[in-house]
């Protein structure tokens, strides 16, 4: 992974017109993704993933902003009308795309599907050949090269058309929902390959996604969106690392009860070193206080060793300022969770642009 | 009367082969660029298409015998006669044509808009979308509109025959029902009953060999119906 940004938009929006109803889809995106990441997109149904994703290879034109793959500015490539001008074709030629739905071509083989982008890119007979069955390899479909997709499981279709994806040689492949047809079996044998793929030929993945699991297992980096806004992007220890930030909790969730009256109940988040110091001890013993443990977790998240842990002390938040600043000097991260959650991360930790808000007691 | 009946057969079929040759010739160009032009479509252009859904809507809407006698001059001019199996060639592509073309461009609709995506995001242009997505993927949609094109050939050579275009139609009015010979007519409505069932089950046929190597093709026989690959596998374990 490097820090060049291999994907930038900027200001992305994508208004669609019905009638004279409008629809904002996209609402000013600024993505930035680097080279040689496994960058997830996550968010509800309808939030905008899928036309953001669309618009990266300007399948969908955006209404307003830029994007840039690769160092190539495509949204001045665009060309007027529906069609795309050829240097946007030449450009998407070397974006490779994977869909929910597979989309192979039924009348065609295994091998000659793989081949539909190297004929759209006129390379000779021979070596499409070569470079489909080389690429079929890759995907551990070797033996299928002659078979048609109708006659493949869903596993191996989206197989095919993760080797069709790559026969353009591209830095960057995108996937929507990618494996949201799959079970969890097969689910897991996919994200496993696009893995591999990412660390054998440093290719950059954006995927889309609404299941945490597949950020949790397979991605450098996330970003949450809502209502066609990016509410937090940043590496998965990044959000870890940010106060109050809901892809962390979602990424990393322990149980237990919010704060009332009486208690204070606490999120701490372990990495690395910190993970192996016993701190709730310590803190016990020097404030002479009684901690329960109300959930814990030790995760791997995005490579990293992370422990999460939730405690509750007695007595209100203002009584346990001092031993929620003891961790804190300890360098571990510590999210108040209860009710008057806003003002205390107000008060102690500044709130970072763009964090969601939390939405009352959990 | 068997070597009468063999000649109008002949007839027919010259009539049938030249007339379905250039209505899919001329049609699938036809079919192409309405379905190209739609709205959403790649070389979108609401002029085009409604001008050329216009024409077709005409052609369409043309009964066949007034057809005929409005094209006299026109087939006149192109092949130099109006009658005979050669007239009648004329009027059969025009009306032919339109009625392919719809054909065509219903076949093209129904092939699923992923399939173009996944080409554009290849970087493929229209060409590609064209002759390596939509002809091939709708490849047994167009048979089944060609045996079904065919199929109407028959039937309107039989009229052109009547009016003076040769052929079983003319065979079955002139000496059948004018001579009062009706073995004869009988004969040749039988031919004709034989001549279309065998076109369906040829053509039927066909379809069904295009459709065994995909679960898309294969939905054209439960009537067109698009559908998911995974669809038809969630309707089976409900059952
Ligand atoms: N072609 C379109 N025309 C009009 N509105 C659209 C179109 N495509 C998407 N939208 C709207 O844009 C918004 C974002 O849609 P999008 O498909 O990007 O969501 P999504 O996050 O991918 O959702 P899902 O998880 O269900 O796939 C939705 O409100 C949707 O209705
Ligand atoms: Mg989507």
């Amino acid at each position: 992974m490097t820090e060049f940004p291999v994907i930038t938009t900027s200001g992305l929006t994508k208004v669609y017109r019905s009638g004279d109803r409008e629809v904002t889809a996209l609402d000013g995106v600024d993505l930035h993704v680097r080279e040689g990441e496994v960058y997830g997109v996550i968010g509800q149904s309808g939030a905008g993933k899928s036309t953001l994703i669309r618009c990266l290879n300007l399948l969908e034109r955006p209404t307003s902003g830029t994007v840039t793959v690769a160092g190539q500015e495509l949204t001045s490539l665009a060309g007027r009308g529906q069609r795309a001008s050829a240097p946007l074709r030449a450009a998407r030629s070397h974006i490779g795309m994977v869909f929910q739905h597979f989309n192979l071509l039924s009348s065609r083989t295994v091998q000659d599907n793989v081949e539909l982008p190297l004929e759209i890119l006129k390379v000779d007979r021979r070596e499409r050949s070569r470079k489909a069955l080389e690429l079929l390899d890759l995907v551990g479909l070797a033996d299928k090269a002659k078979a048609y997709p109708a006659q493949l499981s869903g596993g191996q279709k989206q197989r095919v058309g993760i080797a069709r994806a790559l026969a353009g040689d591209p830095k960057v492949l995108l996937s929507d929902e990618a494996t949201s047809a799959l079970d969890p079996e097969t689910t897991r044998s996919i994200l496993q390959l696009l893995r591999d793929l990412n660390r054998k030929l440093g290719l950059t993945i954006v995927l889309i996604t609404h299941e945490m699991d597949v950020v949790k297992s397979i991605c450098d980096s996330a970003a949450l969106m809502k209502n066609g806004r990016v509410v937090e992007q940043g590496t998965v220890a990044e959000l870890l690392a940010t106060p109050g930030s809901e892809l962390a909790r979602e990424l990393f969730p322990v149980g237990g009860e919010p704060s009332a009256e009486d208690r204070t109940v606490v999120d701490i988040t372990f990495h690395g070193a910190a993970a192996t110091r016993p701190v709730i001890s310590e803190l016990s013993r020097t404030y002479n206080v009684d901690i329960s443990i109300l959930g814990a977790a030790m995760d791997t998240v995005g490579g990293k060793q992370v422990g999460r842990m939730r405690i509750e002390l007695p007595g209100r938040f203002e009584e346990n300022v001092v031993p929620i600043g003891f961790l804190r000097e300890q360098g571990l991260q510590v999210d108040v969770a209860d009710v008057t959650a806003e003002a205390v991360d107000e008060a102690v930790t500044p709130v970072p642009a763009g964090a969601p808000r939390k939405e009352g007691a959990k | 009367m068997q070597p009468l009946l063999y000649d109008r057969t002949l007839d027919t079929l010259f009539m049938v082969w030249w007339s379905g040759f250039y209505a899919v010739l001329l049609g699938i160009p036809l079919g192409v660029l309405l379905h190209l032009t739609h709205r959403g479509a790649i070389l979108q252009n609401i002029v085009v298409n409604k001008v050329l859904g216009a024409i077709v809507n005409i052609g369409r809407s043309f009964p066949f015998l007034i057809l005929i006698v409005v094209l006299i001059p026109f087939t006149r001019f192109l092949v130099g006669v109006s009658i005979g199996p050669t007239g009648a060639v004329v009027p059969l592509v025009i009306a032919a044509v339109p009625f392919f073309a719809r054909l065509v461009e219903a076949a093209l609709r129904e092939v699923d808009h992923g399939l173009v995506e996944a080409a554009h995001a290849m970087g493929g242009g229209t060409w590609t979308i064209v002759f390596k997505v939509l002809l091939p993927q709708a490849l047994p949609a167009l048979i089944a509109g060609v045996t079904t094109l065919v199929i109407q050939l028959i039937g309107y050579s039989a009229i052109a025959g009547a009016v003076g275009g040769g052929g079983l139609g003319d065979l079955a009015y002139t000496y059948g029902y004018q001579q009062y010979e009706t073995p004869l007519m009988i004969a040749t409505v039988v031919e004709l009953i034989l001549l279309v069932t065998l076109v369906q089950v040829l053509g039927d046929r066909l379809v069904r060999r295009l459709a065994q190597r995909g679960t898309r093709a294969s939905s054209l026989r439960v009537g067109l119906r698009r559908t998911r690959p995974e669809e038809p596998a969630a309707v089976t374990e409900a059952a």
